[in-house]
């Protein structure tokens, strides 16, 4: 089995049986997260390079072991230690690396469309770490993962999105993902915060969490970013904790075996009580683990090794 | 009767003064000193000229000189994207004889020195240059120039292209001063608070590639506040490049009103969609204001069909590779637009129905001469020979290696276009020919 295309750009128009493929695959990897020794060949000699041009921990740090663990060597970049200081251009700054023979490239900017273009100048397999608010696969992809790994299958499954969706990469990666496998996904926000005609996302569209809560089984807490509201686009964070805070009151509307999760980093306070992120139906932490294992699949599956070849064997 | 350039067979259509017709035209030191009844023109005065000299319009139009009132020619400042003599030859290459370069440059053109200096470059170039003085000192926006000693010095209208004059005082202000000298005032209708940091059309597009979006509405009050200075000040505004349904109705209602305004539109905005935007991303796509939805699309060309919009001026926006080869949000706003201008609204206006040629032609000849305040271009005997030669059937490629223009971020690059200039007189002199 093989994808259909050679970079992961986003999770728009990525087919069924490759988001299926991903996440099968990504089964695999899991499981090799709880041997002993968690290392496995396949991407032995090749070079990955990580490109962040954007301030990450996670993420960085997610694909950075993932590399080591498929047997890849990784390099990284930072956008402050390097000749972009000097005036050099993305292109140059690509192309020079990728003279000293690189195969993957993993990128975070924060323009839109730039994994597009490194796409078109530059050989190397492109992975999208985020690009603006634009997507973030292979967030949506760790998402998407967890709640099949609680739920077993997407298809059916209600899940509501909450907070700042205009600006959130992660919330469009997730509605494309989990449209495509079948599930019926909710939005819930501050209008200011909703982007423009959102209900052609195919979503429904709340400004009142607690009916967006009703007959929920995921609930995705979105961070809320401080600068959004001095820059006018809610009234004080006071306002928005009352409005749209998930806490343990407002769990009560959801369905039975539901699940909280939440992309980090979190505003404990804020978007999310301290008992709601810390409640046994909080996955958050399964979500960090399970963003290896789907950051694995996505690398060895974009890599082109021998398909016949299986992963964990 | 001598010559020094003839122009036989073709299809004369001068639709300012309102007549098409089959005939020969001789020229003379720079003027039309005789137009002939097809085939009056006889074999010893063709003999008498060299073949260089006989232009042979055979299936084609021959039109008064194209003008197109809204370029930027980045000189002085940014030689490195156009030169007044690089953007006069693209303008040659696109059939027009006259254009009005924006005042945005290094130094804005907002005292007489820099017309002076602008109008000398254009002696050696191919086409006439006529300034559009800053309205506000170094298009600030705050202080109004020296209008009075810019008019002195030869500008037809003042604008400060590329910026909305965001403070109604000021606006109210440059209508009232700008009257005095009959010159119009144009409007770059976008308020800066809307647009914000939007780098696209604010659309479900927009929406999808989580860019941050200019709304319509940032034109559309734009254009509805500097509609009503116009009417309270009795004043002449011209509106620059409209690209919403919202803006082009509120241009439609002040004339009915009696509001002294026009309006032009580019051809990018009645041919293209932001919906082409999306998965590849195309930095030659990004314009202000940016290209909008299909319904705005269309309300530009209904816009255009009714009268509503006067004219079409490219807003030819000269930017280098080096500049545009990067990703949407750090690439410069604008695109090159001469050189496709005549083909592409032959192609979406007039062969999809919504325009006949001859009120295309008005649109780019007659009517934005006169919304500037020059004498338009007219056939016949005894005017200045400005003239265009097209085929309007010819159907051709636009390439990126023709482009005279120094730069070549065109998003129409590889696109069929119908109507060809053939060639492209000023004063006489052959500026371009096929």
């Amino acid at each position: 089995m093989k994808l259909s295309s050679r970079h992961l750009i986003g999770l728009e128009g990525v087919p069924k049986k490759d988001l299926e493929l991903i996440l099968d695959t990504a089964v695999s990897f899991r499981e090799v997260l709880d041997r002993p020794i968690k290392k496995v060949p396949p991407l032995r000699g090749k070079t990955v390079l990580n490109l962040f041009y954007e301030p990450s921990t996670r993420t960085r740090i997610s694909f950075d072991l993932a590399e080591k663990r498929l047997s890849a060597d990784s390099i990284s970049f930072s956008a402050s230690t390097s000749s972009v200081k000097k005036g050099e251009s993305l292109k140059d700054t690509v192309r020079n690396i990728e003279a000293m023979k690189i195969d993957m490239v993993v990128v975070r900017h924060k323009s839109p469309g730039v994994p597009y273009y490194l796409t078109q100048c530059m050989e190397s397999n492109i992975i999208n770490a985020g690009d603006g608010q634009h997507e973030h696969p292979t967030q949506g992809l760790l998402d998407i993962f967890t709640m099949r790994q609680k739920y077993k299958k997407i298809k059916g499954l209600r899940v509501l999105l909450v907070g700042d969706i205009k600006h959130s990469r992660v919330a469009r990666s997730n509605i494309w993902g989990l449209k495509t496998l079948g599930a019926s996904v909710a939005i819930c926000g501050p209008t200011t915060l909703l982007p423009y005609e959102a209900e052609r996302l195919g979503v429904d569209v709340y400004t009142n969490i607690d009916e967006a809560m009703e007959g929920v089984d995921v609930v995705n807490i979105l961070r809320i970013q401080l600068e959004r509201q001095t820059a006018g686009l809610f009234p004080s964070q006071r306002e928005y904790t009352n409005l749209f805070g998930i806490s343990r009151e407002r769990l009560k509307r959801l369905n039975k075996n539901f699940t909280i999760m939440h992309p980090g980093p979190m505003n404990r306070g804020v978007e999310i009580t301290n008992e709601v992120a810390d409640s046994p139906e909080s996955v958050i932490l399964s979500q960090v683990t399970n963003g290896q294992a789907v950051r694995m699949a996505v690398l060895y599956l974009l890599s082109g090794v021998d398909d016949k070849e299986t992963p964990t064997a | 009767m001598e010559f020094d350039l003839v122009i036989i067979n073709g299809q004369l259509i001068d639709s300012g003064f309102g007549f098409s017709k089959k005939a020969d035209l001789g020229i003379k030191d720079g003027k039309i000193t005789k137009i002939f009844e097809p085939g009056k023109i006889t074999k010893k005065e063709l003999s008498a000229l060299p073949k260089e000299a006989i232009i042979d319009a055979s299936n084609a139009i021959v039109t008064p000189g194209l003008v197109d009132i809204h370029v930027h020619f980045r000189e002085p400042g940014r030689e490195d994207k156009e030169t007044v003599l690089t953007g006069s030859q693209a303008a040659a290459a696109g059939g027009f004889t006259t254009v009005c370069c924006m005042p945005n440059t290094t130094p804005a053109i907002d005292n007489q020195e820099t017309v002076k200096f602008v109008t000398s470059l254009a002696e050696k170039g191919d086409c006439r240059v006529y300034c559009i003085g800053a309205i506000t000192k170094n298009r600030e926006g705050k202080e109004l120039s020296e209008i009075g000693d810019l008019v002195k010095a030869g500008v037809v209208a003042v604008s400060d292209d590329g910026d909305y004059v965001q403070n109604p005082s000021v606006m109210r202000r440059a209508l009232e001063y700008a009257r005095m000298f009959k010159v119009p005032v144009i409007s770059h209708a976008e308020d800066k608070y809307l647009v914000d940091n939007g780098i696209m059309n604010e659309s479900f597009t927009s929406t999808k590639l989580g860019m941050a979006g200019n709304p319509a509405v940032a034109e559309e009050i734009a254009v509805l506040r500097d509609v009503k200075l116009a009417g309270f000040t009795g004043s002449r505004l011209h509106i620059a490049h409209i690209s919403t349904a919202g803006a082009v109705e509120a241009v439609r209602r002040a004339k009915a009103a009696g509001v002294k305004v026009t309006a032009e539109a580019a051809p990018h905005h009645f041919t293209l969609t932001d919906d082409l935007i999306e998965k590849v991303f195309d930095t030659n796509l990004r314009v202000n204001p940016p290209i909008r939805t299909e319904s705005d699309r269309q309300a530009v060309i209904q816009g255009l069909a009714d009268g509503t919009i006067d004219c079409i001026a490219s807003d030819h926006a000269p930017h280098t590779d080096e500049e545009k080869d990067t990703v949407f949000d750090e690439a410069p706003p604008g695109m090159i637009g001469l050189e496709t201008s005549l083909g592409l609204a032959i192609t979406e206006l007039v062969d999809k129905g919504h325009l006949t040629l001859p009120d295309l032609l008005q649109k780019m000849s007659f009517n934005p001469a006169k919304i500037v305040g020059l004498t338009p271009n007219r056939l016949a005997e005894g005017e200045i020979a400005d003239l265009t030669i097209f085929d309007p059937d010819k159907s051709w490629t636009v390439k990126r290696e023709n482009f005279r223009s120094k730069s070549k971020n065109s998003p129409f690059v590889g696109r069929k276009l119908k109507g060809k200039v053939l060639a492209t007189i000023m004063g006489g002199r052959v500026t371009f020919r096929q």
